[in-house]
């Protein structure tokens, strides 16, 4: 019973907030019922059975995926009204792409109702026994090794791809070496002159630059002092 | 009549749903006594690195500084800035406390004690840990605010990037334990623990650890020399309470997942006194908590380019490479835990 309420508990949300995703006004506010969607989506794989999936959907989509999407949504300065223009346009095609998705997921999941004897032709068939977190290790890695190869190649050379785009040539942009910055010692740069007690202090008998610094030139300096009014 | 009453707890659905939440209570009522006098501990030990008392005025050795604390905090006034998002304003630091709390349910005190002892509680307490940064990105924009925003986007990127290498750091124990259970991780360090053979992913889980939870030296996101106070500036009274409480609580989750991954959970060093489960799992965390606040005395704060560095040109590398060896060693030697 609890679970069939959690159930529709986490439905009922993860609807509503699909439908605030695509009618709220604010993007921000968008991009956070995504967030909450996919959260709940969370929970009802996990009342599926499909814990492995679950944390998987959480920290990937909702841990960084949805971060970096929620920073780029908020540092845009989108123009809400313009962006409201296309819903009109784009409305047929969408309606159209989420009617067939409507319609091969009551085909796929009426299939398992109306004929549970399909059951046996899944690529895949389900053994109960053996939890889900090893099922999809033995999938992924054991049958579909080489696609799983291939998509996680493809994904390699997105990544390349995108450095390359945002990479800027080495000869405008600063760069610090690391290693140099660590091997920098003190006597590098400094020099320690003794100083005898009692004496005084002579302006060169301190711990000092090596090379002096050029001087900032005087007649910057307004003819007031130096006491602001800069 | 007690026969009854555990009947009722244990074998129907309503009792079960009142048993949860009693074992929730008793996790959450000592962790959140724990963080509280962790607030007084950070203040007492910085206190003798800095050569001064710390707090001394409030009760004996100033033990009611806590509540002191408390009391004021509720007592003032939440101030909400007028051109702040008021919802999400309020809801970023109840998010944050909440995820801090959430995490808990997976955490074995003791053999099996857990309120859910679930196949996957690794990654239930990575996805829990990722989420920690809404909190903080929600405040940093809600608040309307320049500083908050930045401390946001510092702190977005640092949670990111590090959770990449901590991940790796998790793989590479789940390497050598074979199941994603909790139980079964500590139980696998029965004869050794973690911290021995993956000394140096211990180390950098402990630092990564340090900038998931915002801590010295990588508190940038609230670096109040640069950016005043971070993503909690406009923040007042309990709404900043509840950000102060569950920063706590997450340095001591982060504690004893630390604990559970390497220092071997509830077992006793030698095998001593394994009567005495929690009491060693507390000690491990406090120990590790002791150096959490060893650091901030002792390290200046990084600067941002060290921390990205840190993170993505030696920590992922390494972490990535130690992953590759020690699945080497344990598929040549043919130590890999035995496959059900």
């Amino acid at each position: 019973m609890i679970a069939t309420l959690a159930f529709y508990l986490f439905a009922g949300i993860l609807l509503v907030s699909a439908a605030m995703v695509v009618s709220a006004r604010n993007p921000v506010h968008a991009v956070l019922f995504l967030i909450l969607s996919f959260f709940n989506a969370a929970a009802l794989f996990l009342l599926a059975g499909a814990e492995f999936l679950a944390m998987i959907l959480v920290i990937v989509y909702v841990g960084a995926v949805a971060v970096l999407f929620l920073f780029v949504v908020m540092m845009l300065d989108i123009n809400f009204t313009q962006l409201r223009e296309g819903f009109q346009r784009y409305l047929p095609v969408g309606a159209t792409i989420g009617v067939v998705l409507l319609a091969e997921l009551v085909i796929v999941f009426g299939g398992w109702r109306i004929a549970p004897g399909s059951d046996a032709h899944r690529f895949a068939p389900i053994d109960v026994a053996v939890e889900n977190t090893r099922q999809i290790g033995n999938i992924l890695y054991t049958d579909y090794i080489l696609l799983f190869q291939a998509s996680g190649l493809i994904l390699l050379v997105a990544m390349i791809g995108a450095i390359v785009l945002t990479l800027r040539d080495r000869k405008t942009s600063l760069h610090q070496v690391v290693s140099k910055q660590v091997a920098r010692m003190p006597a590098d740069t400094l020099v320690m002159v003794d100083v005898i007690r009692g004496a005084g202090v002579p302006a060169d008998h301190y711990l000092r630059p090596k090379v002096a610094p050029v001087a900032a030139p005087e007649a910057a300096h307004d003819s007031h002092g130096h006491g602001g009014h800069h | 009549m007690v026969d009854l009453a555990l009947n009722f707890l244990f074998n129907t659905q309503l009792g079960f749903l009142i048993l949860t939440v009693l074992k929730a209570f008793a996790i959450l009522v000592p962790l959140l006594m724990m963080v509280a006098y962790l607030t007084y501990v950070e203040r007492k030990v910085l206190g003798a690195i800095q050569l001064r008392k710390g707090p001394n005025v409030v009760g004996p050795f100033g033990l009611f500084q806590p509540f002191a604390d408390a009391i004021k905090m509720l007592m003032k006034e939440t101030v909400i800035p007028s051109g702040a998002n008021k919802v999400l304003f309020l809801l970023a630091p109840m998010l944050t406390f909440s995820l801090a709390m959430l995490a808990w349910a997976v955490i074995p005190v003791n053999d099996g004690w857990a309120i859910a002892d679930i196949n996957v509680g690794v990654l239930y307490l990575f996805a829990i840990s990722s989420l920690g940064v809404y909190g903080i990105i929600i405040a940093g924009w809600a608040s309307n605010s320049r500083y908050p925003f930045l401390g946001a986007m510092r702190s977005a990127a640092q949670m990111v990037s590090y959770e990449v290498s901590m991940g790796f750091v998790m793989v590479t124990v789940l390497v050598c334990v074979g199941s994603l259970n909790l139980n079964d991780i500590v139980m696998a360090q029965s004869k050794l623990w973690f911290c021995i053979p993956l000394f140096p992913m211990a180390v950098i889980f402990f630092i990564s650890t340090l900038a998931e939870t915002n801590r010295s030296p990588f508190d940038l996101p609230e670096g109040e020399s640069e950016i005043v106070a971070g993503f909690f500036l406009e923040y007042s009274s309990m709404s900043f309470g509840l950000f102060f409480l569950g920063e706590y609580a997450n340095m001591i989750l982060m504690s004893s997942m630390t604990t559970i991954l390497f220092l071997g959970g509830w077992l006793g060093p030698f095998g001593l006194w394994p009567a005495l489960g929690p009491i060693w799992f507390i000690l491990k965390v406090c120990m590790v908590l002791f150096t959490f606040i060893w650091v901030r005395g002792t390290f200046p704060r990084y600067r941002y380019d060290q921390l990205m560095r840190l993170g993505w040109k030696v920590f992922l590398p390494f972490s990535l490479f130690y992953l590759v060896l020690v699945a080497g060693v344990l598929m040549a030697f043919g130590w890999l835990p035995h496959v059900a």
